[in-house]
């Protein structure tokens, strides 16, 4: 994978993983909808998370990440060579 | 209902679980060879399970209610933020690594594999010895947390050594009787149904005190600070160290990095990944807000007792109570199986067959594990008793020893520079730091030493940065070994 490419996706998991704490609602004492709204700002970020991760997976970025060939937008190329192991 | 029949409940549900667990070993039948080879064919919703079936445990489920209970919601942050998303990025970094290396050569364990790469049984019983050294304060804390839940569903007529007592004796059971096989697919049974009664119980005391906006609101009259985030417990530093630690060292768990190479396909690995946050979420939310509202509840718990079989006991039935603590101690019983299974197989294979026996038969080996797991799960039932701590110390003790093993195999993975002494030095110097810093707190030998520093930060954090420099700095003044070879942890090409 080109250096820019996977850098995006590690900048995009270090934000993923920092904001993933309401800092910014830090001292924050608002309730909404019977919830405090940080806690709101967690779930929708696990939310997020979820699209991002499976965005990351089928980009084929998740191969090319561990220098894998991804033409295939599967898994095919890390199986095969899977497969290729000497399963003891 | 009494509360002898609640006690009956929770019995008679073991013994249900047990049953379950025994029939289903009956029927698959294999070898426990086989367990680890064969479930290299598991396929996601089962991974997906059996992942989240070990998080099922008194850490999840009992230890965090009480911190919510006693200092705010804001654990619900800690445990998401670790769990849903740190711990999946780890899940790619460390385990789709591992599960790629170990699919080629065909590995079971980690000291397996970093033995192999870097040529030395020694590394491979370094990592061996320190997996199971912090398992310790694991199981024992599955004990504690059984105990406590006991002491709370029967208002202190089982004392808390009772509880203990039973689950030891069930985990013990499990061993010797459904032949130490933590059957894949009722992890996933009980990961199910656990995860529907949480829900189902939110709902049921929710609804008993008049909604979720009511819940919050006496939540706030009784503890106004627990809305706001941050403050009390949760500094900056508290969140971040707790959650880069445990994430961390819960890969480094033998019954999890075990999983990362049981995996049938990449494809397997990448749809559990993504729907891991979600998936967290769903078993934590309900879990601690129920928690953090029981400070706005009229209930009294008792010292030691835990809160969420009061705030059942309150507000539900005692049948549906005495289900859901059973429940989740069949859940608990059940990833301490797999705990066990993982830990006997780092004992039978990295420890004892390089080092006692070579040519140990199949069935020595079988037994020998049994009898480790008897006496290990023995002697924690043993330290249970002194209750070293709560159960989110202990927990948190166990995973921060974990995680000092993890920033030095994440450089083996990715770093071919890695040297075998580089290893030794990484792994070995910030594990005794950490195990005199932990035994100065239980033990008078020496005064004890401070377990965080400047508001909130966790030793175990810098020493996490010591394993890494170490490893790294002795890498660069060692030559790498005539054994190692770096080409074993290579994914790509023949």
């Amino acid at each position: 994978m080109s250096y820019r490419r996977q850098s995006v996706w590690i900048a995009a998991f270090a934000v993923l993983v920092a904001f993933a704490v309401p800092w910014p609602l830090w001292g924050v004492d608002r309730v909404v909808a019977g919830l405090p709204v940080w806690i709101w700002w967690h779930v929708g970020w696990l939310g997020a998370c979820t699209l991002v991760f499976s965005r990351f997976v089928r980009s084929g970025a998740w191969e090319r990440g561990m220098g894998l060939d991804a033409a295939t937008g599967d898994t095919t190329a890390a199986d095969a060579a899977a497969e290729r192991g000497d399963r003891r | 209902m009494t509360v002898s029949g609640g006690l009956g409940i929770v019995v008679g549900y073991l013994v249900v679980a047990l049953g379950i667990g025994l029939v289903a070993y009956r029927l698959t039948e294999s070898t426990a060879e086989d367990y680890y080879l064969a479930n290299r064919s598991i396929g996601t919703v089962v991974l997906l399970f059996t992942t989240f079936a070990t998080l099922l445990s008194a850490f999840t489920f009992f230890g965090g209610p009480n911190l919510a209970y006693a200092a705010g919601p804001e654990w619900l942050i800690v445990m998401g933020t670790l769990d849903g998303v740190l711990f999946a990025v780890l899940w790619y970094v460390i385990g789709y690594k591992q599960w790629l290396i170990g699919s080629r050569n065909g590995y079971v364990t980690l000291g397996e594999m970093l033995g192999d790469r870097f040529g030395s049984p020694g590394l491979r019983a370094l990592v061996a010895g320190v997996s199971l050294l912090w398992l310790f304060p694991y199981v024992m804390l599955q004990q504690m947390g059984a105990g406590e839940a006991l002491v709370g569903l029967t208002g202190g007529a089982v004392p808390y050594w009772g509880g203990a007592a039973l689950i030891t004796v069930f985990m013990i059971g499990y061993v010797v009787l459904a032949g130490m096989r933590g059957v894949a697919w009722t992890d996933t049974l009980q990961g199910v149904f656990m995860l529907s009664l949480v829900w189902i119980a939110a709902a049921w005391v929710v609804s008993a005190i008049g909604g979720v906006g009511a819940a919050t609101g006496s939540m706030l009259a009784a503890r106004p600070e627990f809305g706001s985030f941050g403050g009390g417990l949760y500094t900056p530093g508290f969140i971040i160290s707790t959650a880069i630690t445990i994430a961390f060292g819960v890969t480094m768990f033998p019954q999890i990095n075990q999983r990362f190479f049981v995996a049938k396909s990449g494809a397997v690995l990448k749809r559990s990944f993504t729907l891991w946050p979600v998936l967290v979420l769903l078993l934590f939310l309900p879990a601690f807000m129920l928690g953090a509202w029981a400070a706005g509840m009229p209930v009294e718990v008792p010292e030691g007792a835990n809160v969420l079989s009061v705030v059942l006991n309150e507000y539900t039935p005692v049948w549906f109570a005495a289900l859901v603590i059973a429940g989740a101690m069949a859940a608990m019983m059940s990833s301490s199986d797999s705990m066990l299974l993982s830990g006997s197989s780092y004992f039978t294979r990295d420890l004892y067959r390089p080092f006692v026996n070579p040519d140990a038969s199949a069935r020595r080996e079988a037994w020998l594990a049994r009898a480790g797991v008897v006496v290990f799960a023995s002697l924690a039932f043993v330290a249970s008793l002194f209750r070293p701590g709560t159960l989110i110390e202990v927990g948190d003790t166990a995973f921060s020893g974990f995680a000092l093993l993890s920033l030095p195999v994440v450089c083996a993975l990715y770093w071919d520079r890695t040297t075998r002494d580089g290893m030794a030095v990484g792994i070995a110097v910030p594990q005794a730091a950490y195990l005199l810093v932990v035994l100065s707190s239980v033990l008078p030998l020496v005064p004890p030493l401070p377990r965080t520093v400047a508001g909130g930060w966790d030793i175990a954090l810098g020493l996490m940065l010591l394993s890494a420099g170490l490893t790294v700095g002795v890498s660069l003044l060692t030559a790498p070994t005539a054994d190692g070879d770096a080409s074993r942890f290579a994914v790509a090409g023949d």
